[in-house]
C-alpha cells in the first residue's frame, strides 16, 4: 500500500526529516460475514506502510480502499465520531474489546502494535447483538434497555432555579462517572457470561444518585433488569472482564448498586412491566 | 399496574429474574458458609484423640436432648443445607444455561484480562464439589465407601479414610477447589446483595482470600495430620 492516502504521512523521525522510516507490515485475520443468517469465516489480509500514528480504524479504512481498488468487498464496521464519545465503534481485536489499550476502537493507535504482528478482528458476539455484516453488530437491544427505564420524567417548561435541587458533591460525582457510559457494548463483549449488567448498570446508578432519578427509581431497575433478561443477555457473575475492558473505566460498584436497588424494589413490590 | 395483576407475576419474576438467582446463590452460598465454620472447628477435635472426637459426633447428635428429641437438631441442620445445596445447583444450572444462550458462537481469539483462575473455575469446580460432597458423606457419614466400613466410629473411619494417600490427595484437592469457591464467592455475593462499592472492594477482596485460604487450612489439618502420623 503506497501513498494512496494524502492525510496518512508514513512517519519520519524527528529532526533527520531526510530519513524516511517504513511503516509497520501486518497480517490481519478479519471475520467476514455476508449477512446475519451467512455463515461467517476469519479471513487473512496482508497491509503494508501502515502508520504508527493512524488510528485502527484509520488502518481499517487503508484497508477497505485497497480492496475497494481490487474490486473486492470492503470490510463492514461501525464508527462515527472516532473521538472516542460516541460508542458507534469496537471490534474485538486480538481477543480483547476495543484491543489492547483500555479505550474505544476509534482511539486506538496502531502504536499499539508492531511491525510484523498478526492481528485477530472480530464483531462483539452475543445473541442480544446479532451480527448485520462482517464487524457490525445490531446493538439496538440497549435502546430497548433505556427506553425500558433509562430515562426520568420531568415537567417541561421553564427551566427549574439550579439551586432549588441541591446535589451532594460525591453523589453528582458518582453519577456523572456512571452516565460517562456511551452504550459501546464492550462490557457484554467482554464478558464470560455475554452480560449487560456493567451497561445496566452505569445507568441504574447515574439516575439513581441524583434527586431526579428518584420518582421512577424502583420501577426502573425492574424494568431494566427484566427487559435485559429478554433480550439473552447473560447474567453477571461478577468476573470484571467488563470494566477491565470499559473505555470509560465504568466500576463494578455500579453493579453492586443495581442489585441493592433490584432487591430492594422486588422487596417493595415493584414488578416489571410485562 | 392491578393488584391482581402484579399478585399474579409475582413467581414469574422470582424465576426469570437473573439478578434474583444470583441473590439466591449468594443467601445459600452464606448458609452454607456459616455451616463450613462449624464444620471446620468440629473437625479440630480430632486432635483431642479418638473419645473426644466420638462424643463430639454423638454431642451432635443429641444436641437439645430432651427439649428436642432424638437427632432433631441434627435433622434441621441437614434440611436446611440440602435446601441450601440443591437451590445453588439449581440457580447456577440456570445461570449456566442463560450465558450459554447469551453467546451460542464463541471468539476465534479471546483474551482474559481481568479473571482470576477462581472466577474461572466456579462453575465445574462447584460440580467437582458437589461431587466430593457426596463422596465424603459415604466416605465418613454413612461409611459406606470406608475401608471400616459402616459398623465403625467415626474417628476410625476417619483414619482409615486418611491413611490412604489417594484419598487425602482427593481430599486436597476438593478442599483447595472448595477455598476458591469461596475466594471468589464470597466477592461475588457481596457485589450481589449490593453490598459492595468501591471503597470496600479492597477489604472484601481480601477478606475473601484470607478467609478461603483459613477454611482450606483448617480442613487441610486433620486429614495430612493423619497421612503423616500425627493421628492414628
Amino acid at each position: 500500500m503506497t501513498a494512496t492516502r494524502h492525510d496518512a504521512p508514513m512517519t519520519s523521525s524527528v529532526g533527520n526529516p531526510g530519513a524516511e522510516k517504513r511503516g509497520m507490515n501486518l497480517t490481519l485475520r478479519i471475520w467476514r460475514q455476508q449477512g446475519p443468517t451467512v455463515k461467517g469465516k476469519m479471513v487473512t489480509y496482508k497491509i503494508t506502510d501502515i502508520s504508527p500514528d493512524m488510528s485502527f480504524l484509520e488502518m481499517l479504512d487503508v484497508l477497505n480502499e485497497q480492496l475497494i481498488m481490487q474490486g473486492d468487498d470492503p470490510v463492514a464496521f461501525d464508527h462515527d465520531c472516532r473521538e472516542g464519545i460516541c460508542g458507534m465503534c469496537g471490534v474485538m481485536i486480538n481477543g480483547q474489546a476495543h484491543g489492547p489499550q483500555q479505550t474505544t476502537t476509534c482511539q486506538l493507535h496502531m502504536r499499539s502494535f508492531k511491525d510484523g504482528d498478526s492481528i485477530d478482528i472480530e464483531p462483539w458476539r452475543a445473541t442480544a447483538f446479532p451480527i448485520i455484516k462482517d464487524l457490525a453488530v445490531d446493538r439496538r437491544a440497549f435502546d430497548r434497555i433505556i427506553q425500558s427505564g433509562g430515562y426520568i420524567s420531568v415537567p417541561t417548561g421553564t427551566a427549574p432555579e439550579a439551586h432549588a435541587t441541591p446535589v451532594p458533591k460525591a453523589d453528582s460525582d458518582a453519577a456523572f462517572d456512571a452516565a460517562t457510559c456511551i452504550g459501546c457494548g464492550a462490557c457484554v463483549a467482554a464478558c464470560p457470561n455475554a452480560s449487560s449488567m456493567l451497561f445496566t448498570a452505569a445507568k441504574v446508578t447515574h439516575l439513581g444518585l441524583l434527586p431526579q432519578g428518584q420518582p421512577e427509581r424502583n420501577d426502573r431497575v425492574v424494568n431494566m433488569v427484566a427487559q435485559q433478561d429478554r433480550e439473552g443477555f447473560g447474567g453477571c457473575t461478577n468476573i470484571g472482564e467488563c470494566s477491565a475492558s470499559c473505555p470509560k473505566g465504568i466500576s463494578m460498584e455500579t453493579i453492586s448498586r443495581l442489585n441493592h436497588d433490584l432487591l430492594g424494589a422486588l422487596r417493595a413490590g415493584a414488578r416489571p412491566k410485562s | 399496574m392491578t393488584v391482581e395483576h402484579a399478585q399474579r407475576r409475582t413467581p414469574k419474576v422470582a424465576k426469570t429474574n437473573s439478578v434474583f438467582k444470583k441473590a439466591v446463590m449468594a443467601v445459600t452460598g452464606i448458609i452454607m458458609v456459616l455451616y463450613l465454620i462449624a464444620h471446620v472447628i468440629g473437625n479440630l477435635k480430632a486432635f483431642s484423640g479418638a473419645e473426644a472426637f466420638n462424643s463430639y459426633s454423638g454431642w451432635i447428635r443429641t444436641v437439645g436432648n430432651p427439649a428436642l428429641p432424638g437427632e432433631t437438631t441434627l435433622w434441621v441442620i441437614r434440611i436446611v443445607l440440602l435446601v441450601a445445596v440443591v437451590a445453588h445447583f439449581w440457580a447456577a444450572v440456570s445461570l449456566w444455561r442463560q450465558a450459554k444462550r447469551a453467546r451460542p458462537q464463541g471468539y476465534v481469539t479471546k483474551k482474559a484480562t481481568a479473571q482470576s483462575y477462581a472466577s474461572r473455575t466456579m462453575r465445574w469446580g462447584g460440580v467437582i464439589i458437589g461431587a466430593f460432597i457426596i463422596y465424603h458423606i459415604l466416605d465418613l457419614t454413612l461409611g459406606t465407601v470406608n475401608a471400616e466400613g459402616f459398623d465403625s466410629t467415626p474417628y476410625e473411619r476417619l483414619v482409615a479414610s486418611f491413611q490412604n494417600p489417594f484419598v487425602t490427595i482427593f481430599y486436597a484437592i476438593s478442599v483447595i477447589l472448595l477455598g476458591m469457591h469461596l475466594r471468589h464467592g464470597i466477592w461475588s455475593a457481596t457485589q450481589t446483595l449490593g453490598q459492595s462499592n468501591r471503597r470496600r472492594e479492597k477489604t472484601v477482596s481480601l477478606f475473601a482470600v484470607a478467609f478461603a485460604t483459613a477454611i482450606t487450612l483448617g480442613f487441610l489439618l486433620v486429614p495430612l495430620s493423619v497421612l503423616f502420623g500425627l493421628i492414628d
